[in-house]
């Protein structure tokens, strides 16, 4: 096998489904509401990496720019999600989301 | 050595994100996440977009995981009680995971005209990256400017305490 040669990008995209799936079934199965949110930041991941492969497939500059605004309206989910985290921990001593059932406190 | 910094790096990714899924601890996942996260900027590197790299470790593996790994502290988080769960999430969900993965693939196998990747193709510079963002995209950057300053104005209402000093439970069997 020659092991200079050049990685084609469907293996990207492949990965980039990978990860994104990981992150659905993390979603899932997990029953801890920080670990649930992790997944979520899984998923964001594997779409990024979908947008930065096609960016580099037709040479756009615009596609990496998402990428951008997905980090940061990421960082600004993550503040007010962990936020809303601890609020509910404050209420209900609890992380499990099974015993996070109801809407008020 | 394209592809040898591929299968490792990808590899690298695939593992800490199955590492998230199995451990059962949250500090064990958000340490696994920020191996997904730093593997993902190597990748960036090979896809050309040299800031995004830059950024993904210093926003994703720096800052949001600081922010994890500090709630989880903070919060004492313990071992996660493994429960069934949901039947809907049995029952709909898994397949639809399997069947959203199995289109997805076969899309992208049968795609035609996909390029390469390497490091010595083309990178797009910061510059390029912020002569866009700065003269055409210049209304979406600052409304997202204003959406990160909103951002911290509701996590800081969100996280303190209603009434500014901690409560009591004598307190709180009076107030109701």
């Amino acid at each position: 096998m020659n092991l200079s040669q050049e990685v084609p990008l469907s293996w990207f995209l492949l990965l980039s489904a990978a990860l994104f799936a990981l992150g659905v079934i993390g979603f899932l199965i997990k029953r801890n509401l920080i670990t649930v949110f992790m997944s979520i930041e899984l998923m964001l991941n594997g779409v990024n990496l979908s947008f930065v492969t096609f960016a580099h497939q037709w040479h756009a500059v615009k596609g990496q720019i998402f990428v951008f605004f997905v980090m940061l309206v990421a960082a600004a989910e993550a503040a007010v999600g962990l936020a809303i985290i601890i609020a509910v921990f404050r209420a209900r001593a609890t992380l499990a989301v099974d015993r996070i059932d109801l809407m008020k406190l | 050595m394209h592809l040898i910094l591929f299968v490792v790096f990808a590899g690298f990714c695939l593992a800490g994100a199955i590492n998230l899924l199995l451990q059962s601890h949250p500090i064990n996942s958000a340490l696994s996440l920020i191996v997904v996260m730093t593997s993902l900027a190597v990748l960036y590197l090979m896809l050309g977009a040299e800031f995004l790299a830059a950024a993904q470790v210093i926003v994703y593996a720096g800052a949001i995981m600081v922010l994890f790994t500090f709630v989880v502290m903070l919060l004492n988080a313990g071992q996660e009680e493994r429960t069934r769960g949901s039947r809907a999430a049995h029952l709909v969900g898994f397949p639809a995971v399997v069947a959203i993965l199995a289109v997805i693939a076969t899309v992208i196998l049968h795609a035609q005209g996909l390029g390469t990747a390497s490091l010595s193709g083309g990178i797009t510079t910061t510059e390029e990256l912020s002569t866009i963002l700065f003269t055409k995209l210049l209304l979406p950057f600052e409304v997202t400017s204003v959406l990160i300053l909103i951002a911290i104005l509701g996590a800081v209402a969100l996280a303190r305490h209603e009434d500014g000093e901690p409560r009591e439970p004598e307190e709180r069997t009076s107030g109701q």
